[in-house]
């Protein structure tokens, strides 16, 4: 069987490798990365009352090639809760206070002070701290040093620390996330910033991949491939570009996420009848069945607790969204409005449960208080699949469809805030937000 | 405050290569079901009945591969018993031949919940061999969901098209 599918590496030595081919194929041109394959971000609504902040240049900024201010501003404002006070080219120096005064005078709230410093090795270092212009306190300081490319990590970094001052929420800023796109035959599984940027291809090949799933640890993927003609699951592990089969079994192997402790994987197999729901380790070993049932029981998702799973079942008659003890017992069934509830996803907290809910013909994020049982309608939209919270809970990336063509977007998870990730002529779906970096 | 372990992050990142992906030259994807080359690899002796060839010889029912399903439904339509019936018929005559059974679905909803339903088409068509006499062991079926569409509009003709079952024989997957 011959199946060409690409694993790109991200070693340095098969790095070379793989460069030193392109050369000898001649096919040099392209090797920079895909511009054509960047996300693009626009924001589509955003928060009633957000939150006034400057974030000035930074002292010494001219002398980086590429900024990093415009980075954190970026972020910042993209995340639909921050509205950026211009007070012009002029930095604030880290080494002084500023003016918290006159800052208030002009409509901040908060102000961040930021100085970069030559290091003799070529680094710099960023040292930053942020300002509370109404209580005329210092809410926080830090310093790290950064290589003049790496002006967008240092950025999302020094956004995650004032997103998190101000909201007292984790950032997410720095996360990455991954999706697939399709551009005519050829589907590419990438990893991006979570601004969309710096995108990469961790597979390539000439069948269709779904269902990525990040490891608590984000060093790995689950995902589905088709590459042999049939759904298998896979994990990858990013930083080799090493894929192992963790379930191909006769029949359909569909459906992987991961356990909050990342031992093992929560998968559909259709091995015994109908698509049902099992268990196995990491490594493909100890494979046990979750739940029977007589219809079709698939979309696994722990609860972040470790305690529930919830998915998707026919087995009422309509697919809806039921859980079970991860220890096995007895599936409750979870919503109840609607004949079309599916792709049940927990938040971070457990809080909340995002799913998509068929309304009126049209296929739509929603999400479900699973105190109050309330569930609220997110998006207008009519193609909606594949719901994923940001670590810190507040945003769901998911996947839709404006024009025929597929696109990635995110809501806030009160329905506020809403964005759209695009990639120019390509189809891009299946997203997932992968976890906060440690 | 957070200890932010950015060096490892950044090499992380930073190690990470170009997302150039030039086809490498040489391996081809096979083609799908009816594709003649992937049939010619196939050389098993003791061939009996209807030969090999009958498989990819249009003027031959079994070179029809594709069973249709109608909306929400995982029933085989009556149209479709000379089909199923000349399948399992040569599933019988030649026990040595096996076939993988792709079920799909057309692209509403749920990627994940439409490749259950793909499931239960293609076994709806196992089920149905089985019952005409073809071996278990002969058998695999499978699901692509709504991944593989053979029509894109979005059209009602269109779905009617994706909501199937395709037969592929040993050498075609």
């Amino acid at each position: 069987m011959a199946i060409i599918v690409k694993t790109l590496v991200h070693h340095t030595m098969n790095r070379m490798l793989a460069i030193f081919r392109l050369l000898l194929a001649g096919v040099i041109a392209c090797a920079a990365f895909g511009a054509h394959a960047q996300l693009s971000i626009e924001i589509t609504g955003s928060g009633a009352s957000r939150f006034p902040v400057v974030i000035p240049v930074f002292e010494n900024e001219g002398s980086l090639p590429r900024g990093v201010s415009d980075v954190v501003r970026a972020d910042l404002e993209r995340s639909g809760l921050f509205s950026l006070v211009d007070i012009g080219p002029l930095p604030l120096p880290e080494s002084r206070v500023p003016d918290l005064a006159d800052m208030r005078a002009r409509g901040a709230d908060a102000v961040l002070s930021a100085s970069l410093l030559p290091q003799s090795d070529g680094r710099y270092e960023v040292r930053f701290r942020l300002f509370d212009t109404q209580k005329q306190v210092e809410l926080g300081a830090m310093s790290m040093r950064m290589a003049p490319a790496q002006n967008r990590l240092t950025g999302h970094r020094i956004a995650d620390f004032v997103y998190e001052k101000l909201t007292g929420l984790p950032g997410y800023f720095s996360t990455r996330i991954a999706y697939v796109v399709k551009s005519g035959a050829r589907y590419e599984l990438q990893i991006a910033d979570a601004d969309g940027m710096n995108a990469q291809a961790a597979l390539v090949s000439r069948e269709p991949i779904i269902s990525p799933s990040w490891s608590p640890d984000g060093q790995r993927l689950a995902y589905v491939s088709f590459e042999a003609k049939k759904p298998i699951v896979y994990i990858h592990t990013l930083a080799t570009g090493q894929r192992q089969v963790v379930a191909n079994f006769k029949g359909s192997n569909s459906a992987p996420t991961w356990s909050p402790d990342g031992t093992q994987l929560a998968v559909v197999l259709t091995k015994d009848g109908q698509s049902q729901l099992y268990a196995l380790n990491a490594d493909g070993s100890g494979v046990r069945r979750l739940a029977s049932s007589a219809g079709i029981d698939t979309e696994p998702a722990w609860s972040p607790d470790g305690q529930w799973i919830y998915f998707t079942s026919d087995r009422g008659g309509s697919p809806q969204i039921y859980r079970i003890p991860a220890t096995g017992g007895s599936a409750q069934r979870v919503t109840f409005d609607g004949n079309y509830n599916v792709t049940p996803r927990p938040s971070p907290d457990g809080k909340l449960l995002a799913f998509i809910t068929r309304n009126n013909g049209k296929f739509q994020v929603a999400v479900n208080d699973l105190n109050s049982r309330q569930t609220t309608i997110l998006t207008d939209s009519a193609r909606d699949e594949s719901p994923s919270f940001a670590p810190n809970g507040r945003m769901i990336l998911y996947a839709t469809e404006t024009g025929g063509r597929g696109v990635l977007a995110a809501v806030s998870s009160d329905g506020r805030v809403k964005q759209r990730l695009s990639v120019q002529a390509a189809d891009v779906r299946e997203p997932a937000w992968g976890p906060l970096q440690k | 405050m957070k200890k932010l372990l950015l060096p490892a992050l950044l090499s992380a990142l930073l190690a990470a290569c170009s997302s150039t992906a030039t086809d490498t030259t040489g391996a081809k994807v096979e083609d799908r079901a009816g594709s003649g080359a992937g049939v010619a690899t196939v050389t098993a002796p003791g061939m009996s009945g209807s030969g090999i060839a009958a498989l990819t010889d249009p003027n031959n029912i079994l070179s029809k591969r594709s069973v249709y399903f109608d909306y929400d439904s995982f029933v085989i339509k009556s149209e479709a018993k000379p089909l199923i019936e000349a399948h399992a018929r040569f599933l019988v005559q030649n026990p040595q031949m096996k076939i993988l059974i792709q079920g799909n679905t057309d692209e509403r909803g749920s990627r994940e919940y439409n490749i259950a339903l793909g499931q239960k088409r293609a076994d709806a068509v196992r089920q149905a061999l089985s019952l005409l006499g073809a071996k278990e062991g002969q058998i695999e079926s499978v699901s692509l969901g709504e991944e593989k569409p053979r029509c894109t509009d979005a059209s009602e003709a269109c779905y009617a098209q994706n909501r199937r079952g395709d037969i592929l024989y040993s050498g075609e997957f």
